[in-house]
């Protein structure tokens, strides 16, 4: 049985030091940060974190769970979001949402803070020195750095149905979700431009790892949740986006095809043959033409096994519905643009020019090689195509274009502002996002599934979060409107 | 039906003006989207790092997921 689609996105960004002798990346991820949270900082608390359990059941043998470094920096934000140093990147979790044109909201108001982090980090820094981040995946030489989502799934569902179902999937939703890349890494085959950023660096189809030998499913089994009741699948495939439809679509369409899977509502073997190497293949064509071999389509281009997806998704609309996507017309709305985006790339990709970043950037590079008459090994080439990722507002390709209005946004920016604060309003985001923002001094630490609060006296509080739905506005908005100070809300809580 | 076909399709010397505007408005639109581009273009120039090369040189990330 499908449960709500919560979805939550994390993204490592890029960053560099500039002007500093010796630039670390961690001092400069951490200054960004306590740049940003003016307001006390409210510790992570690692109790419940076991990065190291294995959704197929079975203890790791030889395989590397990363570790957590709990010294590094970390904070929680009003908007419910996470926002702390991972490995040697700034990173931002989203707060878990309830459809996909709210993930993508925060996702953007992401991009919004992290803006924001440059400018108070500039302030802090010695004249000459600038942190500059980057929304990518890759730096070109053959590092790569993740764009994490993450769905709520129920627990039920056989991991081997996930990964059987899945793999086809991530493989071939790279024709609209890939962010494009100039050149290939990783030992890959020599290209001039292809449709994905992280494709290079797949080298496994299941596994646990997300730092080295990449798998396509993840198996990461830290639910945040229920554990008897949930799975949180950790999907660490995909690319990070900054045109709103492409990230609009990634998460829409995935939530969908999850939602078929619970349901068991896809009854043929979509399947395909040496995925590691088709998933490759897949990105390093950017003519759409090359084939997978798939066991019930036979030999068929990657837009051919998205069409049987889609025509899957609009049968399961019909007799189910999409309401565990959220709101009817945004289900509607996926379904809608997934097929526009379908027809468009079989009969003419530029047309998409503004709406997938893939195809916004090739275009971008195009015109400008055409004016300059730069082959692709061109520096200037690979430098545009970094830049266009630059969360600076100034000096972001991507941002001049959508100035221009040469990109079609999804999103009211009056929104994305209010998302930097706010939380999401569906979720238990919105309690912990309300708590923080009353009463940041009491809040002692926050996690995903719990909060704890110190009331003024002894003991300190925890209040378990395990069911993502609950602690919605719906259903605490009237408790918050009843009480004053977290002693009082824990005692209504406690009561009740 | 020969009627219904003549009062489908333009005589030809009407044709001949549709195309030819067609053409215009077409050649119109180009023209002013190689403007946009150009100027796009130009925009970029003013606000693109300095040195390319070095630029791509520096910019190493490890430690990623």
């Amino acid at each position: 049985m499908t449960v709500p689609k919560i979805v939550g996105i994390e993204t490592e960004y890029g960053v560099a030091l500039r002007g500093a002798p010796e630039p670390n990346p961690v001092v400069a991820s951490s200054l960004l940060i306590n740049g940003y949270v003016e307001q006390r900082r409210i510790g992570w608390d690692f109790e419940d974190e076991t990065p190291g359990r294995d959704a197929r059941g079975f203890a790791r043998d030889g395989a590397q769970p990363p570790e957590i470094e709990t010294h590094l920096v970390n904070a929680v934000l009003t908007n419910g979001a996470r926002y702390y140093v991972d490995h040697a990147h700034p990173e931002y979790s989203t707060p878990e949402c309830a459809d996909p044109l709210e993930a993508t909201l925060f996702d953007k108001a992401g991009e919004r803070i992290l803006a924001r982090s440059m400018d108070a980090a500039r302030r802090l820094l010695p004249d000459g020195q600038e942190i500059v981040v980057y929304k990518n995946n890759s730096d070109g030489k053959g590092n790569s750095y993740g764009c994490h989502e993450n769905y709520l799934v129920d627990r039920n569902v056989p991991f081997a149905a996930l990964v059987r179902n899945l793999i086809p999937w991530f493989v071939t939703r790279q024709v609209f979700t890939g962010a494009g890349k100039v050149g290939s890494e990783n030992g890959a085959d020599a290209c001039d431009y292809q449709i994905s950023q992280r494709s290079d660096f797949f080298e496994e189809e299941v596994g646990l790892e997300t730092t080295l030998k990449r798998p396509i499913i993840n198996t990461r089994d830290e639910p945040h949740a229920d554990p008897q009741k949930y799975r949180r699948l950790h999907v660490i495939v995909g690319d990070a986006n900054l045109c709103e439809v492409a990230t609009f679509l990634k998460i829409g369409t995935t939530a969908i095809v999850l939602a078929m899977i619970e349901d068991g509502f896809i009854d043929k073997d979509l399947s395909i043959s040496s995925p590691v190497t088709a998933i490759k293949t897949v990105s390093h064509d950017i003519t759409l033409q090359a084939t997978v071999d798939s066991a019930s389509l036979g030999r068929c281009t990657s837009i051919e096994l998205q069409w049987e997806f889609l025509r899957l998704a609009r049968k399961y609309a019909d007799e189910t519905g999409l309401e565990c996507c959220g709101p009817e017309a945004i289900g509607n709305l996926v379904l809608d643009r997934w097929e526009a985006v379908l027809g468009a790339l079989e009969s003419d990709p530029t047309s998409l020019d503004g709406q997938l970043d893939w195809v916004t950037k090739l275009e971008l590079l195009r015109a400008y090689a055409d004016r300059d008459d730069l082959r692709w090994n061109d520096p200037k080439l690979e430098l545009l195509a970094v830049q266009y990722h630059d969360v600076r507002p100034g000096r972001s390709l991507y941002e001049k274009l959508v100035r221009g209005g040469r990109i079609e946004r999804l999103l009211d920016e009056d929104d994305v502002i209010a998302a930097m604060a706010d939380p999401p309003v569906s979720t238990r985001a919105y309690f912990r996002g309300t708590c923080l923002a009353r009463w940041a001094d009491s809040v002692v630490a926050a996690n995903w599934d719990s909060l704890v609060l110190d009331v003024g006296i002894d003991p300190l509080r925890r209040i378990p979060m395990m069911e993502p739905t609950r602690g919605s506005k719906e259903h605490v908005a009237e408790l918050f409107g009843q009480v004053s100070t977290p002693r009082q809300l824990v005692e209504r809580l406690t009561a009740s | 039906m020969a009627e219904r076909e003549r009062k489908q399709k333009p005589a030809p010397k009407e044709r001949e003006e549709v195309v030819d505007e067609e053409v215009t408005a077409k050649s119109e639109r180009g023209e002013k989207l190689k403007d946009d581009i150009d100027d796009l273009l130009d925009e970029i120039d003013s606000v693109l790092e300095d040195n390319a090369e070095e630029f791509v040189r520096s910019y190493v990330q490890k430690g990623g997921q």
